[in-house]
């Protein structure tokens, strides 16, 4: 059994127009030892998605349907108290934006050690000692414990934000969109990181993203979702060689290569749906080269086509 | 005994920072001053400020003996003012720190929790808000009786209110930003998210409360012992002045009236450049700023 399940899982904000459906019949999984990577456009609900992984929807969102199920255990279920545990020690997240996700008024040692005091019952002094561990960890190194966020570079904070994440050495890490605003070199450093830690710590993580080097650098798996569905899933390798899904296509062939052969970029035309009123069908429709007449009127579920390759298209028979 | 001393350091620490700042340094001296003077009162005193007929003739002069004159009972103004700082000192500290203390607690929880809890607290901060400060101060001094302790439980009683709001303010924006939903990410329970990540965002605004408090309180203890609903048998400010008052001949006494007023004036002063100080000290980049 995988690690982490998720099952149809279905959220909608309740808004005075309606229910937007931000993530709607989403399935997927996590395995030991895996990096899953979701990509896709803003608003597209990778981030709803795995903030509901931990039950972090607040109104007027709602997850009106579907199985969340970590280490045999269904998340939604679970009690507030339960649910506070198993944040940090369980499932644990790496938030966008470290700029702001930091306390700027303690020290990054006291924000670390602060975690651990939550999760397991040593002293001060040993939590202390712990989180320099962590900055040894995440190559910061355990002279700065005594500085504060504002004393960081932007590379360095995400670092920080890293160790706290993993201080109470989570059963599962998710990321969301963790490179993002960083200059190339600091986004190569803290990749790396990532490769190290899942190395030393076989940690398995969840990789949120919109740029599709990112998760060809880290992950073994990717699910490419679009208008709050999963349109394709399967081993990063050969979904960068073999995109199946007209989506994934289009998405892989607007972004360059950098040791590939040369060739044109393409945008996708038009604008991702509102998710108040999505088309009918496919959703990808009205943007599709392919468009069918089925593709209007029926929804195309994702199926398995080959060797474990999820797509949902009616294109692909 | 090791944790002590650690905190001490940080306290030598704190001062250390405070006198960077040309502020700070004005009121730690005035702070001082009157700490000393409060401390050892009874070692600088020249007369017994308690004994009525000190001198043979009541409204004596300044002279070498009582430096500045004596009231309409022959007492030693001098040693008066003296003990005096005692009594203000102390009701600005107690009043402050039980105000600060009450009105934090009510600011966090509200903030934090918003909703029917938040709304039910502050509805009681309102109630307390809406009350006349002075009327209300005079009415319950003057029913629980001229004592020291009333006063400070008075003046806690209609500060709390002021406390509890701005508190609250400060933790409904901080509670929005990105670190407490990332700490909460992480496991971190109401506790642990209201004192530990919300709270040393809002000490420095709790300071700068706390020494308006402190002000307030020892203005409050002077204006009740003026009006004569202090206790009579402790000498304070506000009491000098209401003696005064009530002599008669406040008009052509100023060593009388001269001296307190000043007192007054020059501590709520200090402590007014201290609570500045301590607001800028705490907000993270100084030291680099000062480069320290």
């Amino acid at each position: 059994m995988a690690l982490l399940d998720v099952e149809n899982l279905k959220i909608y904000y309740f808004t005075q127009e309606g229910p937007v459906k931000a993530v709607d019949d989403v399935s997927f999984s996590v395995n030991e030892d895996e990096t899953l990577g979701l990509i896709g456009e803003s608003g597209c609900g990778k981030t709803t998605a795995v903030f509901a992984i931990l039950r972090f929807v607040t109104p007027p969102g709602r997850i009106v349907g579907g199985k969340i199920v970590f280490e045999g255990r269904d998340i939604i279920t679970l009690s507030d108290e339960e649910m506070r545990l198993l944040r940090g020690k369980g499932i644990a997240m790496v938030f966008q934006g470290a700029q702001s996700a930091l306390n700027p008024v303690m020290t990054v040692g006291k924000q670390i050690s602060e975690v651990i005091l939550e999760h397991e019952s040593i002293t001060k002094e040993e939590a202390w000692e712990k989180a320099k561990k962590q900055l040894e960890l995440v190559g910061i190194g355990s002279a700065r414990a005594k500085n504060y966020p504002h004393e960081f570079s932007g590379g360095m904070k995400q670092r920080v934000m890293v160790a706290i994440a993993t201080a109470c050495n989570p059963g599962l890490l998710i990321m969301d969109e963790p490179v993002t605003g960083l200059d190339v070199i600091v986004q190569r450093q803290l990749l790396t990181l990532t490769n190290d830690l899942r190395a030393k710590m076989h940690l398995p993580i969840i990789f949120i993203t919109h740029d599709l080097s990112v998760i060809a650098e880290t992950c073994d798996r990717v699910a490419v979702m679009y208008a709050g569905k999963i349109v394709e899933q399967g081993n990063t390798v050969s979904l960068y060689k073999d995109p199946m899904h007209p989506y994934s296509k289009a998405l892989i062939r607007s972004y360059p290569s950098v040791k590939g052969e040369k060739r044109e970029l393409k945008s996708i035309p038009g604008a991702p749906p509102r998710l108040i009123n999505p088309p009918s069908g496919c959703r990808f429709h009205p943007r599709c080269e392919y468009a069918m007449d089925i593709c209007r009127t029926e929804e195309p579920p994702l199926e398995n086509r080959n060797n474990g390759r999820l797509v949902a298209c009616h294109l692909i028979k | 005994m090791v944790k002590f001393l650690k905190q001490l350091e940080s306290v030598r620490e704190f001062v250390k920072l405070l006198w960077t700042h040309r502020m700070g340094r004005a009121g730690l001296i005035i702070f001082s001053l009157f700490a000393v003077v409060a401390t050892f009162a009874p070692f600088l005193r020249t007369v017994d400020p308690n004994i009525t007929g000190a001198a043979e003739n009541m409204l004596v002069p300044p002279c070498s003996q009582f430096w500045l004159g004596t009231d309409d009972l022959a007492r030693d103004i001098w040693s008066q003012v003296l003990f005096g700082s005692r009594i203000s000192l102390m009701v600005g500290f107690l009043a402050a720190s039980l105000s600060v203390f009450v009105g934090t607690m009510m600011g966090v929880i509200a903030g934090f929790y918003g909703g029917r809890i938040g709304e039910v607290l502050m509805r009681i901060v309102d109630f307390f808000m809406m009350l006349p400060t002075l009327p209300l101060m005079i009415i319950l001094a003057a029913v629980l009786g001229p004592s020291i302790w009333n006063i400070i439980f008075v003046v806690a009683l209609v500060s709390w209110p002021t406390t509890a709001r701005v508190v609250r303010s400060q933790v409904l924006s901080i509670k929005e930003r990105t670190f407490v939903e990332a700490s909460r990410c992480v496991g971190a329970g109401d506790f642990l998210l209201m004192f530990g990540e919300i709270f040393p965002n809002v000490v420095p605004i709790i300071f700068a409360q706390a020494v308006l408090v402190v002000t307030w309180a020892i203005y409050s203890e002077a204006v009740l012992a003026f009006l004569g609903l202090g206790d009579p048998t402790t000498i304070s400010w506000g009491m000098m002045l209401h003696f005064a008052f009530e002599s008669g001949v406040m008009s052509r006494t100023p060593n009388w009236i001269a001296p307190p007023v000043g007192s007054i004036v020059v501590l709520i002063l200090g402590f007014t450049f201290l609570g500045t100080a301590i607001t800028d000290v705490l907000k993270p980049g100084y030291r680099e700023v000062r480069g320290l």
